[in-house]
Order: structure tokens, then C-alpha cells, then sequence
């Protein structure tokens, strides 16, 4: 496993990245670079850059600072401290490497489930409606969502609308998947639910980057835990030295206020 | 005159009106839109032209923009008008009108779209085009709804307007038949006519709300 990885090249690679809103420094030269089938875990108090990462991440947001390569494809280069981006048609091939899963699902309203899931594969990526069916069934049973097919999102609990969410992520086959606090709108029981899919999925090999409150979670499910604060990563390293041996005094405190 | 044809007139000019209502639909529901994307353009200039225009529409009497547009051509260019150029001029007016008032309503349906739509839109790669045609439009008709039926509700109403500029409506109709008969009545049958279509323009829009009640965010 440990040799399969150090051979293969970074899925997503984030180097120097630096953004600020206004006079508002959110991040300040931020490094991460993620290797296929690695489970990531981001930590760290609101407005530490976790969230403004992940925007960066997955294009929402533009670096001014920084460059961001997927695979093969550079996204964004750093000329002279300041970030230029690729065009359109290659803006949009590097979209199809990462999926998102939003706090608030972000799921479309109007839309049932399969078509939440089905609609960007046949509209996006131009795929035949028939395969893309298939596969959505398939996902759709692997997220526990059977008999929901034909619901709309309001019909549905926030847990399963968070998992119709990440089946409308998978359903575009990205090769990282990332989480934006997943859990954070759900009560315990739906979070267990969310957490469960996430498992599985790691259990797969799936790539990704999650952004989570759950440090139980994090250090089950995560290979490699970064604590964010101050938009910088303070601390990173294996989930059982970041969360249970952190060497960083901020880390610390952020954790002991988690625990008490 | 007896009653059947005096109905038999007014259902004639009620033709019409009907026409001057279809007519407006057909231009203003889609020039809206239109309309509506250039007074929220990235281009400032455009943004103040688009405000510009929806506040002269919206600002001057509707009577008084059918004038315009039907003298224009004589003035401005030297047109020699024709009995169409009332008629032209009629849908034209209405048109631009309620585009405008169109427009604010979609504006205001637009803008009320979450900005996590558009972000899980984007990052699924769906084009801008695609994104508004797919996702923001579908949630925006069902929002504007109870806002449009009031709008299409004014303009059956409105089409009576046209009288002003001689198009011989509905409107004009019982106005000529109350002054040649002496009577009443043509005014009562008149609004029976608005107020019947009224209803039936309820009931659809009733049932277009109810086909979109499927859902709700």
C-alpha cells in the first residue's frame, strides 16, 4: 500500500496558497498535498481558513497567492506571488477531478433524488441517460437511500439528504471527494448515519478531504489530520499524534475545549 | 339594439382585447427575462441603461408610452402612420411596459435564490447557461407565481387602454354603445366580460401553483 502511493502522483497538490478578503488574511501560505486513497482530516476553530481551503480547493473561491494542481493538470501557477489561472475548457477538465459535499447539501430542490443525482452526468458530462441510471441505483442503494428515489429533497430527513448529496457527488466519479463539515446541521443520530457512508467509502480507497467537528470520527476514518488555525496548518501528522499527542500548544487548547 | 347583439359587439372588441392580452404575454414573458439579466449585468453601464428604462416604464403612464410609440415614427423619421400603426403601436407599448414590470418580478425571483445553488452547480461543472436554465429558472417560476397572476390580472384590465388610442377594444366598444343607446348596460356587460376571464386566469394560475407544490425549499 505504502509503495503503491509513493510511486503514484499527488491526486490534488495545493502549494503556498495565500487569500484574503480584504484587509482579512484567511489563509497565509497554506501546503497540502493529497496521495490517492488518502483520508484526510482538516481540524481547527471557525475562521482558522478551513472552510476558505476547501473554497480554494474546489474552485469557488481564487487564490491570490499560491498554485493548485490535479494530477496532471495545473490549475492555477504562481508567477511572481501572484496566482494565474488556466481558461475555460481546461477550468472545467479540472472540475471533473473533485466532488463537494456542503454543509447545507445544497441539494436542488425542485429536483427528485435520481435526478438530483442523474442530471449532472447526462447534462454535464454528456453521458448516456440508461448507464447513468444504473450506476445512480447503485449508489443510491450503497447510501441506504432505497424507496427515495422518486422523493424530493423536502420529503427527506437532513441525514438522508447529506447522503443523496454525496451520492450526487460520486455519481461524476471524481477522484477526490471533499467534505465542508458534513455533519455539522445533523443531531447525533443522522450524524452516525452521515459518518457511517463516509466509512464505507474510506474503506473503498476513495480519496478525501474532510473538513469536521467529529475528532472521534477524525481519528477513526482519517490517515492524516491537519489542525488549522490563524490560516495556516499548524499541526499535521497521524490522527493519534495530532488529536491525542498534539505537540502545538494552540492544538492543545483547541482541544481541550473540544473535550470539556 | 337588443341585448344579443349589443353581447354580439362586445364579444367582438372582447376579441380583441384578448388579443392585445395574448400578444403582451408572448413579448413581455421572455423580454422580461431578458430584461431582467441586463439590469443585473457585471457592466455598469448596462445595469444603469436597464434601470433607466424600467424606471421610465414604470413611471409614466402606460397611455402616454402608447402616444409616444405611436407618433415616434412620424416625428422622429418622418413615417407617414397608417391605421395599423395604432395597432402596432398598442402591442408594442404593452409590450415594453410590462416587460419592465416583468423584469423586477424576475429580479426579485432570481435574487432570492440561495448562492449555494449556483455553488453546487458549479462545482458539478454545469455551465452559467445551464446553471439558469436548469436550476435557477425552475425554483424562479415557482416563487414569482402569486407575483405574476397579480401582473397578468392588471393587464387584462389595462388592455382596456388601447380605447385611448383608438383601437376599437372591448372598452371602446361599450363606450360607443352607451352614448348611441343611452343605456347602461354595455358597461355592466363589459365588466362581466374582465371579470369572467379574471376568474378563469385565477384558476389557472391556481393550478399551475398547484403543480409546482410538489415541492418547497
Amino acid at each position: 500500500m505504502s509503495t503503491i502511493k509513493q510511486q503514484s502522483s499527488p491526486v490534488v497538490a495545493l502549494a503556498g496558497a495565500r487569500k484574503a478578503f480584504g484587509d482579512n488574511e484567511v489563509l497565509r501560505g497554506v501546503s497540502l498535498s493529497v496521495d490517492p486513497g488518502e483520508v484526510v482530516a482538516v481540524i481547527g476553530p471557525s475562521g482558522g481558513g478551513k472552510s476558505t481551503l476547501l473554497r480554494c480547493l474546489t474552485l469557488l473561491e481564487t487564490l491570490d497567492a499560491g498554485s493548485l494542481s490535479y494530477g496532471e493538470l495545473s490549475v492555477a501557477r504562481d508567477e511572481g506571488g501572484k496566482t494565474h489561472y488556466v481558461k475555460g475548457p481546461e477550468l472545467k477538465r479540472a472540475r471533473e477531478h473533485f466532488g463537494l459535499v456542503f454543509q447545507n447539501y445544497n441539494l436542488f430542490p425542485h429536483m427528485t433524488v435520481m435526478q438530483n443525482i442523474t442530471d449532472a452526468p447526462v447534462r454535464v458530462q454528456k453521458r448516456q441517460r440508461a448507464e447513468v441510471e444504473l450506476e445512480a441505483q447503485a449508489l443510491v442503494a450503497k447510501m441506504g437511500l432505497e424507496g427515495c428515489e422518486n422523493k424530493v429533497p423536502c420529503q427527506l430527513s437532513g441525514g438522508q439528504q447529506q447522503r443523496v448529496s454525496i451520492a450526487r457527488a460520486l455519481a461524476m466519479n471524481p477522484e477526490v471527494l471533499y467534505f465542508d463539515e458534513p455533519t455539522s446541521a445533523l443531531d447525533p443520530e443522522l450524524t452516525a448515519e452521515v459518518l457511517r457512508v463516509i466509512k464505507a467509502l474510506a474503506a473503498e480507497n476513495m480519496t478525501m478531504v474532510i473538513v469536521t467537528h467529529e475528532m472521534g470520527f477524525a481519528r477513526e476514518v482519517a490517515d492524516r489530520v491537519l489542525f488549522m488555525d490563524g490560516g495556516v496548518i499548524v499541526e499535521e501528522g497521524p490522527a493519534e499524534q495530532v488529536i491525542d499527542h498534539p505537540r502545538e500548544a494552540r492544538t492543545r487548547a483547541f482541544l481541550s475545549h473540544l473535550s470539556e | 339594439m337588443d341585448i344579443a347583439t349589443m353581447l354580439q359587439m362586445l364579444f367582438e372588441g372582447f376579441l380583441v382585447s384578448m388579443q392585445i392580452f395574448a400578444f403582451t404575454l408572448i413579448g413581455a414573458v421572455p423580454l422580461g427575462i431578458v430584461v431582467a439579466l441586463l439590469r443585473m449585468s457585471r457592466v455598469a453601464p448596462v445595469r444603469w441603461i436597464t434601470r433607466l428604462y424600467i424606471s421610465i416604464m414604470r413611471g409614466t403612464p402606460l397611455m402616454l408610452q402608447m402616444f409616444a410609440i405611436y407618433f415616434a415614427p412620424y416625428y422622429v423619421f418622418g413615417i407617414q402612420l397608417t391605421t395599423d400603426s395604432k395597432w402596432y403601436a398598442t402591442i408594442v407599448a404593452f409590450i415594453v411596459n410590462y416587460a419592465a414590470y416583468f423584469a423586477e418580478i424576475y429580479r426579485s425571483g432570481i435574487q432570492s435564490i440561495p448562492r449555494g445553488q449556483y455553488e453546487a452547480a458549479e462545482v458539478l461543472g454545469y455551465s452559467r447557461v445551464q446553471t439558469f436554465v436548469h436550476i435557477v429558472l425552475p425554483q424562479v417560476v415557482k416563487r414569482i407565481l402569486p407575483a405574476m397572476g397579480n401582473e397578468v390580472i392588471t393587464l387584462v384590465k389595462d388592455t382596456s387602454l388601447a380605447f385611448s388610442i383608438g383601437v376599437a377594444e372591448m372598452f371602446s366598444t361599450a363606450r360607443a354603445l352607451v352614448a348611441s343607446q343611452v343605456s347602461m348596460a354595455p358597461f355592466a356587460i363589459a365588466a362581466a366580460f374582465y371579470w369572467v376571464f379574471n376568474f378563469l386566469v385565477e384558476m389557472v394560475l391556481g393550478l399551475l401553483e398547484k403543480r409546482l407544490d410538489y415541492y418547497h425549499d
